[in-house]
């Protein structure tokens, strides 16, 4: 039998050969990304750098960088049932949220094991946006079983995102015409006329520097976009890729999806997920809430004490501890965990990582073996680590309201 | 607030009025709370018509012993009707064959063969599990030493059955009824008789794996009498006598006084709100409820975990059986049966159920229907003024979620009922002076059994024993401390047994 193959014409298949889809700041983005280094965040095009990925990740700490955060997934919950169900289904009180605050929060499987992270937006009594770094929408709908005077839906592409982060950012959105942005709280939500419409801006972002979100319609985004970098040209203004990103949002002490933990639902073996307790996430488990999922089997190993500990590490030399091993020994003849995250600090100026330790060891001695290569040979070094406690990079300036300089 | 109990009871159901009976007879004080004007749920006898009287629930093939002695049901009124029922396999032109406890009667020389080997086996299957019935399942992983020794002793109990039989009850565990009796069977009508008690009550049919052998050995778990038991004053001659135990014992019942939600504080069940506002508090909250109506609708999602929850969303409570009731002037003559006293099979063979069951799991329903037949006021003059009868029939498959809503398909059904039912009575449309139908929605709305399920939930392999209703809820306490399960839904599930309710009864006053 003959066998014919009919082939899509290139034309129609230009955004998989990308493998991406243009988000609302593509225009812009795409201008400014001198090699074309494009990842590929839930089908959209992210930059990986623009042009130097150091020069963008100083301006979150000495100027302002933007982050073009629209490939989230946002959903908004909306219903007499909304705060019940999200109350039920993640960690931290969402009844007694405020209106117009934002909350860092984690969902559990009800073993306890993180299914994702993300952040709860309270827009009303009776609405709020949820973001995560992945789609999580399944899960929602599982949770809204039981839960009648509710509705689910998916609005990211509804919503264009932006983070604009570092010391100048308050600066330039107040020279942009933002009144009043400098009284906005960490955590809090202010709006404002903008475009056809309005732009939500929250004091929310993920490099752990002075810095804010805004969220708009996907129609009004070029001129967001041309505005902040019309006017910020004084403000030192970057655009930020995902590598900037990453060496932020380790130096501020968050943890990123498929990084440092996989999703509950997405691992295969045993004990290849994470309790929020071994991610170091015991601050956002309100137990004073009478229910959550995922609540007993917690209390259980808060109570036990038994788990392993997603650590921040001080480590020595100058080698970032890239897919290492950790020992509790110089020698290297016990194993007790490994390294999720590393990097060297340029602020901090210190050899950080985030290494999972087993229960028994965490508070014992923690040894790197790192590789690195020297021309090309390769090196091997142990390396003390020492634990910390606080995020590596924490600035008064990012807790500050209003900020300093404005 | 008053707090007049230890325990409440939400349902008087059997099994809420059996869990009640056996706590109160332990010195707790128990408060049981119903729905309807009556006790005894789908197995209280109720007048359908002016003199005519009959349950929901007719038979009484699982009732045991033991209960009836524990509860001294006797001395509160408890008596039988009848204390062996044959099954008649009715061939619509006569040539019926009789199953009695002890063989077959009218059946083949093979027939009768065959049944004597399989009855022995199923006999020796049924002995193997019947101590399980009547235990709190095992939870796996628990790491308790009495969930361990129940797993060893299931096992214990299969590997006595002997290589070769433990063996074979592996192989025949999830086979559909339709391969089970074409081994072991030759008369069409006699397979089907023998393949109803297969499936009757779940969405589940001859050709269904999953759960055929299981349910047979499971309605063998009875052992009142050598056969099939009829209780005086009908179904609901045990459950009054049930209660009347139970009030002996020193338990309230109050009728009339529907919950309306389950009231948790700090992540406990701490008492119940009636419909009607009435706030009563108990330190142990037990619901006679199905599992949904349990979880869902008395406690809510928002106490238990995620999938926990959506485990219970998912239990398939869709009812397939209709219930007909008909008064009629006199004794209806069923072809070629010189009195109609057993319990009567009609279906000629196991493909009509099958085709009953094909329609049903589209949303319709077949022209011609198999039901079982019981003529109680036979046995009992109670049920029907002198000289006229109640007939009682089960009908499948009436799908819970008939397309178009049961309102505009109930004269359909009934007309289709009764032409089935002149296949083997012809006439018995004259006879009827007054029938009552009772489709699935029926069963939902009257008796608040979600989906009209008879078993509160499918019985199946997949939802018995550790897993029914489902693991976190499977030892009759819940996720949610302060609240139990006594009904159906929980192990081992429904016919009027009362084993879940004395089972959670025991479980409860074991954690004191």
């Amino acid at each position: 039998m003959p066998v014919t193959v009919k082939l899509q014409p290139a034309e129609a298949i230009a955004h998989v050969q990308r493998s991406i889809l243009p988000t609302p700041f593509y225009s812009r983005t795409s201008r400014l990304n001198l090699n074309q280094q494009w990842s590929e965040w839930n089908g959209f095009a992210s930059a990986v750098y623009y042009g130097d990925a150091h020069l963008e990740y100083f301006s979150t700490r000495n100027t302002c960088g933007v982050f073009d955060a629209s490939p989230m997934r946002k959903y908004r919950f909306s219903g007499a049932d909304a705060a019940a169900m999200l109350d039920r289904m993640v960690t931290r009180d969402v009844v007694a949220q405020a209106v117009d605050t934002v909350a860092y929060n984690v969902w559990c499987t009800d073993a306890g094991r993180v299914v994702d992270d993300g952040t709860i937006f309270r827009l009303g009594t009776e609405e709020f946006m949820l973001c995560c770094a992945d789609p999580c929408y399944d899960w929602f709908c599982l949770s809204a079983v039981g839960f009648d005077a509710l509705k689910i839906e998916e609005i990211s592409e509804e919503v264009a995102a932006l983070a604009l982060q570092g010391p100048t950012s308050c600066a330039l959105l107040k020279a942009m015409g933002f009144a009043g942005i400098e009284q906005c709280k960490p955590f809090q939500i202010m709006r404002f006329p903008f475009g056809g419409g309005e732009i939500m801006i929250s004091r929310t972002g993920y490099t752990g520097d002075l810095g804010y979100e805004l969220w708009l319609d996907p129609r009004d985004a070029e001129q967001l976009w041309d505005q902040l970098f019309s006017v910020g040209a004084i403000y030192g203004i970057q655009p930020l890729g995902d590598e900037s990103l990453e060496m932020a949002r380790l130096e501020a002490g968050f943890l990123a999806p498929d990084v440092d933990f996989h999703g509950s639902l997405h691992t295969v073996q045993r004990g290849h997920d994470h309790s929020p307790l071994e991610l170091g996430l015991g601050w956002i488990l309100n137990f004073k809430k009478p229910h959550f999922s995922g609540r007993a089997a917690l209390l259980a190993q808060r109570e036990s004490g038994n788990y392993r500990r997603l650590l921040k590490l001080d480590i020595e030399g100058n080698k970032p501890a890239e897919h290492s091993i950790l020992y509790a020994d110089k020698k290297c003849a016990k194993e007790i965990g490994y390294i999720t995250s590393a990097a060297w600090s340029p602020v901090v100026k210190a050899n950080i990582a985030y290494g999972l330790v087993e229960a028994k060891y965490f508070e014992g001695p923690i040894w790197a073996e790192i590789y690195h290569q020297k021309e090309l040979r390769w090196q091997r070094k142990v390396a003390r680590c020492t634990r910390v406690t606080k995020p590596f990079w924490s600035p008064e300036r990012a807790k500050a309201t209003p900020p300093p300089d404005c | 607030m008053s707090n007049p109990a230890d325990v409440i009871i939400i349902g008087g159901g059997h099994n809420g009025l059996v869990c009640a009976a056996y706590l109160a007879k332990a010195g707790r004080k128990v408060l049981v709370l119903e729905a309807a004007s009556g006790v005894g749920g789908l197995g209280a006898t109720r007048e359908f018509a002016p003199g005519f009287r009959a349950a929901v629930a007719h038979t009484l093939p699982q009732l045991g012993r033991q209960l009836v002695k524990d509860l001294d049901l006797g001395r509160h009124g408890f008596s039988l009707a009848a204390d062996a029922l044959p099954t008649i396999a009715l061939a619509p032109a006569g040539g019926h064959i009789t199953i009695t406890a002890d063989g077959l009667e009218g059946a083949s020389p093979a027939d009768s063969t065959a049944y004597a080997t399989y009855l022995k086996l199923m006999k020796k299957f049924a002995r193997a599990i019947d101590p399980f019935w009547h235990k709190r399942p095992p939870m796996l992983g628990s790491g308790g030493l009495r969930d361990a020794a129940t797993l060893g002793q299931f096992g214990w109990n299969l590997r006595t059955l002997g290589k070769t039989d433990m063996r074979e009850m592996m192989r025949m565990i999830a086979l559909p009824a339709r391969d089970l009796m074409d081994e072991y069977f030759e008369s069409p009508p006699l397979k089907a008789a023998l393949a109803w008690d297969a499936n009757i009550g779940s969405k589940l049919a001859p050709r269904s794996p999953n759960n055929a052998v299981i349910a047979l050995l499971y309605r063998m778990s009875g052992d009142l009498t050598g056969g099939l038991p009829l209780a005086r004053g009908g179904t609901g001659g045990l459950t009054d006598a049930l209660a009347a135990a139970a009030a002996a014992h020193g338990a309230q019942i109050r009728t009339g006084s529907a919950v309306a939600r389950i009231v948790v504080e700090q992540g406990r069940a701490v008492g119940v709100e009636l419909a009607g506002g009435e706030l009563i508090r108990a330190p142990k909250i037990v619901s006679n409820a199905d599992p949904k109506t349990s979880f869902f609708k008395l406690l809510g999602a928002r106490h238990l975990d995620i999938q926990f929850t959506n485990r219970i969303n998912r239990l398939r409570m869709n009812g397939q059986v209709a219930k007909l009731h008909l008064a009629l002037d006199g004794l209806p003559d069923f072809t070629g049966l010189a009195e109609p006293g057993g319990r009567l099979l009609l279906a000629p063979d196991m493909q009509f159920i099958e085709n009953a069951f094909d329609a049903a799991k589209y949303g319709g329903y077949a022209r011609e229907l198999p039901m079982e037949v019981l003529l109680p006021s036979l046995h009992d003059d109670s049920l029907a003024p002198a000289g006229q009868h109640v007939l009682s029939a089960q009908v499948q498959y009436a799908p819970y979620n008939v397309q178009g809503g049961w309102d505009a398909h109930r004269d359909s059904f009934l007309d289709n009922t009764m032409a089935s039912l002149e296949r083997y009575a012809p006439g018995i449309r004259d006879r009827v002076v007054a029938s009552e139908l009772l489709t699935p929605a029926d069963l939902e709305q009257q008796f608040g059994v979600t989906g009209g399920h008879w078993h509160h939930g499918e019985f199946a392999l997949d939802n018995w024993w550790m897993n029914r209703p489902t693991y976190g809820a499977s030892q009759y306490r819940t996720p949610v401390p302060g609240f139990y399960l006594c009904g159906a839904g929980a192990h081992p599930g429904g016919g009027i047994m009362g084993a879940a309710g004395s089972n959670a009864a025991r479980a409860i006053l074991e954690e004191n």
